[in-house]
């Protein structure tokens, strides 16, 4: 099984996010590899070691996404590709589908694609659907569960999550996937993977050399990012001689604000 | 046709989502700047009714695709009828959900065009929707324009947008169009969630933390010595009492994080960052201290309910009502008081 599995670097879930300058600001907060991805990579690494092949972690992002790929190959990734050019910066999901159906037409002979669900940055979810689209490959979105692989006649069964439960899914390979938390466990990079991963050598093509002469223009604009307002919210502590006290205080509260 | 308001409706087995009529009045808004008329896409099979729900809910036209291969959604099948009819339209909308993203943005790719997912505000400024939409799991918001290419492709989130009054007997044109299904993958089965009401739709949500575990006066059953399952056990009762609750409110069911990871409820059941983003009437937490993961998943609830032992939790600063106290005695104590209240 020859798989791809796409990863991009975001700011750690746990950092202030602000507005500096009009830009989004995240201090000295750590980036991390977008934690939808770590699913990606293990279900990339795991269907690797029940049917044998090679895992390619792709990236696309400034140099500093480096950091990303390297915490896949520490997982166990095989080879990691930088696409990284400044004719790409500050793309919408639109040209990012397009560079990673590219890069990943190039790589060639891939048989499965393994994304996360969304990135924890931009919150947009689309790109790996639009990527399946780029590729003419089905899209399996929101996959909990691989329930069969079946590597020579190309197919697999997958458990896709949908508001109102599971909907299950047999597909011809290659195709999409994409990762929720639900699908499997991420491991740790062990202390050989990081190592590993710290000496390897990861390529960077640029826009050019995934094949794109010229890079199209994003279609999407952000005229203006904002602060949320700050909700000021004066709890009203309700307090009882006993717990039935209180819950009873409470529900009378809630019925005379009409909350219920 | 170049001013048209497209509104792809939204439904499960026939059963549209309450959102799609969200977004149906949100479309009237947008028609309205444009100069324009609301379309309702309607696909599946065996869905003509769904064409008469949309005009009542406000669509002067309904695109009505009804084959036996749209009968179960499949995202490829889906996107190439959309694209197909929405290639002239000044604007496509769809109700935020699971399906609407994955079909928004592929559509997107076949138009060539943007996509903004889960607005929850827009104005219409030079014939242009400028939507507001959260990123960084709502830490920030964007507005985000589409300004040269169509159609502009937005997906609306659910109980962000008021509902408009259906009228009774309303009528529209009604424009059948052939489908080619042209998809690889096949649906084998569907499984329901655990029955409740969803999450994502739900007026009211009564949410368990870690803190459901937390009940040391529970004696486990005889034989039980691992702490792990002792402590899982002593869970799945605490969750118990939020279930009743949620039952005796018509609400559905959540959880933190800290809860899913502990294996208490399943993943489906998380609000938060990495889970589902929920914008209930009504959040009523309990035992959940309120980790800035959780709270970017449900901070815009219009009224939080808190109920913690721990005076301290940041949960009380987002909550209009709070109790301390243990969730233990003051969940089956509430679920009493209301059912009285209430009358149920």
């Amino acid at each position: 099984m020859n798989i791809v599995v796409c990863v991009k670097q975001t700011p750690d879930t746990a950092a202030t996010i602000t507005v500096l300058d009009g830009k989004v600001s995240w201090g000295d907060a750590p980036l991390v590899i977008n934690p939808w991805d770590e699913y990606a990579v293990e279900q990339a690494l795991r269907t690797k070691e029940a049917h044998g092949g090679k895992v390619v972690a792709l990236s696309l992002g400034p140099e500093a996404a480096r950091e990303a790929l390297k915490h896949a190959l520490a997982m166990g990734c095989d080879e990691a590709i930088l696409v990284s050019d400044p004719a790409l910066e500050g793309k919408d999901s639109l040209v990012v589908s397009k560079v990673l159906a590219s890069a990943i037409q190039k790589i060639g002979g891939v048989d499965m694609v393994f994304v996360g669900r969304q990135a924890v940055d931009s919150d947009t979810g689309v790109t790996g659907p639009q990527l399946a689209r780029r590729l003419g490959w089905p899209a399996l979105s929101l996959v909990a569960a691989v329930s069969a692989l079946d590597p020579a006649g190309k197919s697999i069964t997958v458990e896709r999550m949908i508001d109102e439960g599971r909907q299950v899914v047999r597909s011809p390979l290659p195709a999409v996937l994409s990762a929720v938390k639900e699908l499997n466990e991420p491991r740790y990079p062990s202390f050989m993977g990081i190592r590993k991963a710290s000496k390897a050598t990861i390529p960077v093509w640029s826009a050019a050399e995934v094949g794109l002469t010229s890079v199209p223009a994003a279609v999407l604009a952000w005229p203006e990012i904002i602060a949320p307002p700050k909700v000021e919210t004066k709890c009203e502590l309700i307090e009882g001689a006993t717990p039935a006290e209180a819950a009873a205080k409470l529900a009378d509260r809630l019925v005379a604000e009409k909350v219920l | 046709m170049a001013n048209t308001v497209l509104v792809y409706i939204d439904h499960f087995n026939g059963a549209a989502s309450g959102a799609s009529w969200e977004t149906l009045g949100a479309a009237r808004k947008v028609a309205e700047a444009l100069g324009g008329g609301v379309t309702a896409l309607v696909l599946g099979s065996g869905v003509e009714a769904l064409a008469q729900q949309a005009f009542e809910f406000g669509a002067d036209e309904v695109f009505l695709a009804d084959a036996p291969g749209l009968k179960d959604y499949r995202a490829e099948a889906y996107a190439t009828v959309v694209s197909k009819l929405a290639k002239d339209a000044a604007a496509l909308l769809f109700p935020n959900s699971s399906r609407t993203r994955e079909l928004a943005g592929m559509v997107a790719v076949d138009l060539e065009t943007g996509v903004t997912p889960d607005a929850i505000a827009f104005e219409v400024k030079d014939g242009v929707i400028v939507a507001t939409r959260p990123i960084y799991a709502g830490k920030l918001l964007v507005k985000e324009t589409c300004a040269k290419a169509r159609p502009q492709i937005v997906t609306l989130r659910g109980r962000a947008f008021p509902m408009p009054p259906p009228q009774s007997g309303r009528k529209g044109t009604l424009t059948k169009v052939e489908a080619a299904v042209e998809a690889k993958t096949e649906v084998v089965e569907y499984k329901a969630s655990e029955g409740g009401v969803s999450l994502t739709d739900a007026a009211i949500i009564v949410s368990g933390g870690r803190g459901v575990s937390n009940n040391p006066k529970l004696a486990p059953p005889a034989g039980m010595t691992d702490e792990k399952q002792i402590e899982v056990w002593r869970a799945q009762q605490g969750f118990a009492l939020v279930r009743d609750l949620a039952a005796a409110l018509g609400a559905a069911v959540g959880a933190s994080r800290a809860a899913v990871d502990a294996g208490y409820v399943p993943y489906a059941y998380q609000v938060g960052q990495t889970g589902k983003v929920v914008s209930p009437d009504v959040y009523i937490a309990c035992g959940i201290s309120g980790a800035i993961q959780h709270l970017a998943g449900m901070r815009t609830s219009k009224t939080i309910i808190a109920i913690n032992k721990d005076p301290e939790a940041p949960i009380f600063k987002m909550a209009r009502f709070g109790i301390v106290g243990d969730l233990h005695e003051l969940v089956p104590a509430l679920t009493a008081a209301l059912k009285q209240k209430l009358g149920k």
